[in-house]
């Protein structure tokens, strides 16, 4: 994990180097321009996302894909608070679920219930979480490692519990609605938005309601990463005690990490709220699998890269419903065994039907991707970007040569980055 | 670990036991007189038999902590997968139990084995984190392969001490109570001698200190992992069966590996590394469970409060002791 996080630091300060020897001033750091647009290549190819998002649902205009990424967005902003714990602080939590259900009920108590205004129920949710995080935030300072894992599950259950039993809150068993919530900021009503005489969905509005939060996170995320905290917070996941010499109080990174990722989730869960329209409470098992989704996205996508958890919340929710749509392409008989692999109608056994089968893929992502490529997506954009593709044919036709002319040599070794 | 203040950990946690025990006793029997103390003990043995399951799959985590290091957060999945495998062989083959227990078993081993060798040891000297977020990825895997197979509601595992019992005054003991804590006990047992005075037991704890070490001094450590994982496969299996037939009264369902994430607070509790702590930990946990759930009647806790009850347990303890009441405590360098 500690290599990760190099080439990527390298590549944000490269410029500023020359400058910084000559000017070694603290103050200086801090007047470097804000992340998100550092170099030109990531200035085109963010732009380019940007204007893709704020243009789907007007020429998509597809309601089923637009719901879809609505989901993605939230996922995304959550496991960009999540990476924060996680990758750049490397402390492993299975609770992140936990802080999404706390953000939902937020939104349904003080949005729904309480007809609050969204510039308040939202900030709301983000303030609740992190106080939940700033109760489990000190138990990682004394537990580590797998211990702190099942500490991390606790949450789950207390929230499970607490949601089933605080009736005149949550609802109890029966559930709660959240469509009564408002979506107003300012002039914007995101339920129904009006811009340029085009008319939106509440399904279009949530759209960019959600990728609003995931730009904002980013930057943030991107922002806290490269200043002093974030470079404190990875040198406690590298090494806690070195740190500590150096002057990083860990405990107040590792606090801080917790309260900022589980703010960040909190106020995820509260637009999933608004977008599921309807809340019950769900069993800790099911929320132990959410958890694990987040962690699946953020390994898929890159470990301790802020762009890598969209990419990887973009795979893991649009994966699943791409099955459910396209469920014919894996309609087929297993050989041997006379069964299909996957089938959606129950007249017709098949091996799985589409959710457990989507659910299978996201295991076994899991495991491919931690068994072969640990460092994401995000390392194959890094290696790509690296030059891998003209070595991987370099090294290739060096290996062919080797083979066909100097039979007996040893092939040339290829050198995994 | 250090020899006498382990010891005398030990002792300190067992005399608190009987010690609050004891006094619940006094208090159930000063507040209702003799139906109190024979309320009381039923709760007891209840709770005895639940630790003991919960024993039983936190031996199941140690056994592979013990030897690899690695914290297998799919235990639950291969309770699952051994309950069915067992229900296959006994109610769909129709074989005699003996027979169908020890298929069971034995095809659990190679499974663990298999795991082992096709994943985990891939997991070497990788960082901690990625080892447990593959036995999560296990978790999902083998769960939706159970579901997946067994996918018709209904399956029902009959065991031939299924539903009998004995009474002793008022009190009512069924079988599979003692069946629950007979396992633990000669689990227990058996675990103690394999780690103490076998070979390959004493071999697999020198492979987690030091594997490369262990090596040199002739240990197959290839052997020691894929043990481990046999090991914990078949204990998964037994601790599934008894779960089944006592919670369930022998019906199936996907939800026997959820229990598995009850019985996390019962080995950390003892610490990961330590089998006497797991059983510990476990009837600790079985005990405060039932008796939480038979005399704290208050509304405002809310409906089922036994299931957090683990956890609540074990937040306080944790913060005490962060490694367990028995765990190795690690000495840190950076």
């Amino acid at each position: 994990m500690s290599s990760s996080s190099a080439p990527q630091a390298k590549g944000e300060q490269g410029g500023h180097d020359a400058h910084l020897d000559a000017q070694p001033s603290p103050q200086h750091a801090q007047l470097k321009p804000i992340a998100l647009l550092p170099g030109l290549d990531t200035k085109f190819s963010t732009l380019a996302i940007a204007l893709i998002i704020i243009f789907y649902p007007v020429l998509a205009d597809n309601d089923f894909w637009t719901t879809v990424l609505v989901s993605t967005g939230v996922f995304a902003a959550a496991a960009i608070g999540l990476n924060l714990l996680t990758g750049y602080t490397g402390q492993v939590s299975l609770g992140h679920a936990a802080f999404l259900t706390v953000g939902s009920y937020v939104a349904a108590y003080f949005g729904a219930t309480q007809g609050l205004w969204m510039i308040v129920w939202l900030p709301l949710a983000g303030v609740f979480g992190a106080a939940v995080g700033a109760i489990i935030g000190p138990f990682a300072l004394r537990v580590k490692g797998d211990y702190l894992v099942v500490i991390s599950l606790a949450l789950l259950f207390f929230t499970a519990h607490v949601v089933r039993n605080w009736e005149s809150v949550t609802g109890g068993n029966d559930g709660i609605s959240t469509s009564g919530a408002d979506l107003g900021l300012g002039p914007l009503n995101f339920a129904d938005l009006r811009i340029f005489g085009h008319t939106f969905t509440r399904e279009e509005g949530l759209f960019y309601l959600a990728w609003i939060m995931v730009g904002a996170f980013a930057l943030i995320a991107r922002n806290v990463v490269r200043s002093r905290p974030g470079r404190a917070m990875q040198a406690v996941r590298d090494r806690d005690t070195a740190a500590e010499v150096l002057g990083v109080s860990s405990a107040q990174y590792k606090i801080a990490a917790f309260v900022l990722s589980s703010a960040m989730a909190s106020a995820a869960g509260a637009v999933l709220a608004v977008h599921q329209r309807f809340l019950t409470p769900t069993e800790p098992l099911l929320e132990l699998f959410v958890s694990i989704q987040f962690v699946a996205i953020i390994v898929v996508g890159g470990v301790a890269t802020v762009y890598g958890a969209i990419i990887g919340a973009f795979l893991l929710t649009v994966l699943p419903e791409t099955i459910k749509t396209y469920t014919h392409w894996f309609d087929f008989n297993i050989p041997i065994w006379d069964k299909k692999l996957v089938s959606s109608s129950g007249i017709e056994p098949g091996l799985f039907n589409p959710g457990s089968f989507s659910n299978f893929l996201f295991g076994l992502l899991l495991v491919v991707f931690l068994l072969l490529s640990p460092q994401g997506i995000a390392g194959w954009i890094r290696a790509v970007k690296g030059g891998a593709i003209q070595s991987f044919w370099h090294n290739l036709r060096g290996h062919l040569r080797g083979r066909w002319f100097q039979r007996g040599e040893p092939a040339a070794s290829r050198s995994r980055a | 670990m250090t020899g006498p203040s382990t010891k005398a950990r030990q002792i300190a946690v067992a005399l608190w036991l009987l010690v609050s025990l004891f006094v619940l006793a006094l208090i159930s029997v000063l507040a209702d007189g003799n139906d109190g103390l024979e309320k009381f003990l039923q709760f007891v043995v209840g709770g005895l038999a639940l630790g003991s399951i919960y024993s039983i799959l936190a031996l199941g985590f140690v056994v592979i902590y013990k030897a690899t290091g690695v914290f297998n957060l799919a235990q639950g999945s291969l309770v699952l997968l051994g309950t069915y495998v067992l229900y296959q062989f006994k109610e769909e083959y129709d074989l005699p139990f003996g027979l169908a227990l020890l298929f069971a078993l034995v095809l659990m081993a190679g499974v663990g084995v298999l795991i082992e060798r096709v994943v985990m040891r891939k997991m070497l000297g990788k960082p901690v984190f990625s080892a447990i977020m593959v036995t999560l990825a296990l978790l999902i895997i083998i769960d939706q392969i159970v579901r997946s197979i067994w996918s018709e509601p209904g399956y029902v595992l009959n065991l031939p001490w299924s539903s009998g019992k004995v009474d002793i005054g008022d009190v009512t003991i069924r079988h599979i109570d003692f069946w629950a804590v007979g396992s633990a006990m000669v689990l227990l047992v058996a675990f103690f001698l394999f780690f103490e005075r076998t070979r390959v037991g004493l071999g697999m704890r020198a492979t987690a200190l030091d594997a490369e070490v262990a090596s040199a001094q002739g240990v197959r450590i290839g052997v020691s992992y894929a043990m481990s994982w046999a090991v914990a496969a078949v204990v998964a299996t037994v601790a599934g069966m008894i779960l089944t037939v006592r919670t369930g009264g022998g019906a199936l369902t996907p939800a026997v590996g959820y229990v598995a994430l009850r019985a996390f607070p019962a080995m950390i509790l003892g610490g990961l590394d330590s089998t006497g702590g797991a059983v510990a930990g476990g009837l600790i946990i079985g005990l405060a469970e039932v008796l939480v759930d038979g005399y704290l009647d208050y509304d405002w806790l809310g409906e089922r409060f036994e299931t957090v009850v683990p956890y609540l347990l074990l937040l306080p303890i944790m913060l005490w002791r962060p490694h367990g009441l028995f765990g190795t405590k690690t000495v840190e360098r950076s």
